[in-house]
């Protein structure tokens, strides 16, 4: 589903043409990229542009990066104004609520009407429950769905119909059981939920890999399954989703960017050469290991295949919830 | 908790942390001395430059803007009879009869010494009580979490005074009411968004509280202007200060009443919804009761007790109300709501977990408020003749100032022109229910605390399947409910009692005729 091998850093990757585009010390691949920021400063998407334009800029491979933040209607005001813009050198940050909010009708426009440039970073999700949990691996928490649903109250960081919700969805079905039956608990955010989790309201919780992962080894939750389609070498003990019982269970929460719709090939190229370079350099790997990210690489058709398939397995299971 | 204090003192010693403790006491002192603004505007004014900062140094400068915030309005209570908030209303009932027999010196030199007492005993309760409380309130549940809020909605409406309870109870209305405009929470679902795609993130807390605090307060100034009689007033008081040498016959006169007034006023301000103006008062009625016939009757006329009661309780009071704030993310008063917003804004939930997840912010915070009324003594005090010329500068100059850093304030967190536009149209509403008297600081209070309410109602009905029974089966949802119904009737009951008493005794007085 998703290539998680780092590409190789092969120099004949760099191809620069094009008016805003030079090649001024066989290094620098791209000469400015302005970031477009469909949130507020301070967000999550926020932070991925700044990470990710301090790394380019900083190892020499884009000349300047400058951001604009642009806030509202989830995300749309920004989607519309790239589009209408029509701008080449600019960038679009966002992840996989793009995709559930365009299936939502959040907003008009989905993927399809911009120019997916890369998927970089993402995040699994996982299965958690308290450590002191009587529930000791994802078979044990089967078979509590199966005896009464209605009992097991499972919680996340996203509203009703969100990922979190979606995620918990999927991995019940994947394991056989009627994704309508999950009772799921929404929190504001991961942390509320975790507390919901110490108080003993909600049994278990589904949130985010990386989330999960620190909460663990500060040793008070137990992950029962992670949703990528091998293990993870952080967490070596942990089983995947998929071998724990929900069959062919896979999902990445991903962050990427989008350019303009009437770019041009040759200039779209070189913004995925920029960040394909970039994994490679130090300045990447401190922004990365500062904020914790996860890399992933999904580039040009790659990426587009990936929303395609990630439209159609969400927006057949929101079908099957009733949210659509 | 030794540890914890070393993580809060490493994080708050740095260079640039003091710094920003610094330029916060200065610039809070600055704001706090205007006419209108108090507290609320200036940690409102300071965010947009705090979310640029790591999350330890913004809550420290917006700390520091609070108590010089606080501060700045004693001292214009002090020397101009002016209180820039409800909070020094209790502070010139003394302070402005020392003022004028002379002694402004004197009366600036105590409320300070006074604050700082204050604010520092009630910072090392705080550090007792927040690990015990957060320790507790990891039990709390969704269920227990919407009985607090409703707790805290019905307290600040019946502790608003009286006549003013209908109205505080129709701007904590207004509160809710606006919290549900956006996505819901829980279902994700648009509300009341008038169709207009800028409305489906809700309204922003910040853009409301500086349309609501900085801006309408900046425009009623502008509406009622000050007359020639009082300029020259201001003018006069900045200029003659006198001494501001405290002798040791009048310390031992303070000592006590700083050590009843900060433990009332720190109570007090760890109840939801109460905050630093009934501490205040509270404290100068029961400081004028034990100060007996002889020197109660000072109080009024320029006595120190009475200055020192409501400074003292008042910043007690603001100190306590970081309790709730920090250990179950319910702010208290309209001043840790804005903090609330703040943390929310950098990602931090305050809570029970902020102390497991987040040592370094519960400490610093926490730390940060002695380093900030210690700043505030050694460093505002003996600036404060210099400080006080601010009171001479004409509105004219600050008042654009004050309306241009509310407005692109708010336009550098979003960038978004819309969010201009409501602001101008929440200042306009905003002024049109100050003149009529309606107080704003509830609807703030109901607009951050509506938000939880509704999700923590939403999600404790899913957990019981669609059942309500859970407001009477869980011991503690009913006990907390119990206290909020409580503070609702308590005022009527009070109101009724004394009615009775009146006729029972009408009645024995006219038999024994």
């Amino acid at each position: 589903m998703m290539k998680m091998t780092k590409a190789a850093f092969v120099a004949a990757t760099i191809a620069a043409s094009g008016a805003t585009m030079v090649q001024a010390d066989g290094h620098q691949v791209v000469d400015s990229i302005h970031f477009l920021v469909p949130g507020g400063a301070g967000g999550g998407w926020d932070g991925t542009a700044r990470g990710t334009g301090e790394a380019l800029t900083e190892s020499g491979l884009v000349g300047s990066a400058t951001y604009e933040n642009m806030s509202g209607g989830g995300g749309g005001l920004a989607i519309a104004h790239l589009i209408e813009t029509n701008d080449p050198g600019v960038m679009m940050v966002n992840s996989t609520p793009i995709v559930i909010r365009s299936l939502q009708g959040v907003f008009p426009q989905s993927f399809r009407d911009l120019t997916p440039v890369a998927g970089t970073i993402g995040d699994y999700a996982a299965m958690v429950v308290h450590s002191d949990s009587e529930i000791t691996d994802f078979g044990q928490l089967l078979e509590m769905f199966d005896a009464d649903p209605t009992a097991l109250n499972i919680g996340g960081g996203s509203v009703e119909g969100g990922m979190d919700h979606l995620v918990a969805a999927m991995v019940f079905q994947a394991a056989g059981g009627n994704p309508s039956d999950v009772k799921y608990i929404p929190y504001d955010a991961g942390g509320e939920a975790m507390a919901g989790l110490l108080t003993g309201e909600i049994q278990a919780l589904s949130t985010g890999f990386s989330e999960a992962i620190a909460l663990a080894n500060q040793g008070e939750v137990r992950i029962l399954c992670v949703t990528s389609a091998e293990r993870v070498d952080a967490a070596a003990d942990v089983p995947t989703c998929a071998e724990a019982g929900a069959d062919g269970m896979e999902f990445v929460n991903w962050r990427g960017f989008f350019a303009a719709p009437g770019i041009s090939d040759e200039q779209v190229n070189a913004y995925r050469d920029a960040l394909e370079a970039m994994y490679e350099t130090e300045a990447w790997a401190a922004v990365r290991d500062r904020n914790g990210w996860v890399e992933i690489w999904n580039r040009g058709e790659d990426f587009n295949a990936f929303l395609e398939n990630q439209e159609q397995v969400i927006g057949d299971l929101m079908r099957d919830l009733g949210f659509l | 908790m030794i540890e914890g204090i070393m993580i809060g003192l490493g994080t708050a010693l740095t260079l640039q942390n003091l710094l920003f403790v610094m330029m916060g006491c200065l610039v809070g002192t600055f704001i706090g001395m205007l006419p209108g603004l108090g507290p609320m505007s200036a940690i409102a004014l300071m965010i947009p430059i705090a979310a640029s900062l790591d999350p330890s140094a913004g809550i420290i400068l917006m700390a520091a803007v609070y108590y010089g915030a606080i501060f700045g309005g004693s001292t214009s209570s002090i020397l101009i009879n002016a209180p820039g908030v409800a909070s020094t209303v209790a502070t010139s009932f003394d302070g402005y009869p020392m003022a004028k027999q002379g002694k402004a010196g004197k009366a600036l030199a105590i409320a300070a010494y006074s604050s700082f007492s204050g604010g520092v005993i009630a910072a090392l309760f705080l550090l007792v009580a927040a690990p015990f409380l957060a320790s507790v309130s990891l039990s709390f549940q969704s269920t227990d979490y919407f009985a607090l809020m409703v707790l805290g909605l019905v307290a600040v409406s019946a502790f608003a005074g009286k006549g003013d309870m209908i109205k505080a109870l129709l701007m904590t209305v207004i509160g809710l009411m606006l919290s549900t405009v956006g996505t819901d929470q829980t279902q994700g679902v648009p509300r009341f968004t008038l169709g207009i795609i800028d409305l489906i993130d809700g309204i922003s807390f910040l853009l409301l509280v500086m349309a609501t605090f900085a801006l309408s307060e900046a425009l009623m100034a502008i509406l009622r202007p000050k007359g020639d009689a009082d300029r020259k007033k201001e003018k006069e008081a900045s200029e003659n200060l006198g001494s501001m040498k405290v002798s040791r016959a009048e310390v031992r006169e303070m000592a006590p009443v700083i050590g009843r007034s900060s433990v009332l006023g720190f109570l007090i301000g760890v109840l939801p919804g109460a905050g630093a103006t009934i501490a205040s008062f509270l404290a100068y009625g029961t400081e004028q009761r034990i100060a007996g016939p002889k020197k109660g009757a000072e109080f009024g006329k320029g006595s120190i007790r009475g200055l020192s009661a409501p400074e003292t309780a008042n910043n007690a009071a603001a100190t306590g109300s970081f309790v709730p704030l920090l250990t179950l993310g319910i702010p208290g008063s309209g001043t840790t709501a804005i903090m609330l917003g703040a943390l929310i804004g950098y990602g931090i939930q305050p809570g029970p977990r902020l102390y497991v997840d987040q040592p370094e912010i519960f400490w610093s915070v926490i730390v940060s408020m002695w380093i900030g009324n210690i700043i505030l003594l050694v460093l505002n005090l003996p600036l404060i003749p210099y400080i006080a010329k601010v009171l001479a500068i004409p509105s004219r100059f600050l008042l654009p100032l004050i309306l241009f850093f509310s407005l692109i304030g708010v336009y550098f967190v979003s960038f978004n022109t819309f969010d201009i536009q409501l602001m101008v149209i929440f200042a306009v509403a905003a002024v049109i229910l100050r003149v009529l008297d309606f107080p704003m600081a509830p609807m703030i209070l109901g607009f951050i605390l509506g938000g939880m309410m509704e999700e923590n109602l939403r999600r404790a009905l899913l957990i019981n399947n669609g059942s309500w029974s859970f407001l009477w089966e869980r011991p503690l949802t009913v006990t907390i409910l119990a206290i909020a119904a409580a503070c609702l009737l308590l005022p009527f009951l009070t109101g009724w009692l004394r009615r009775v008493k009146d006729r029972a005794y009408e009645k024995t007085s006219s038999s024994g005729d």
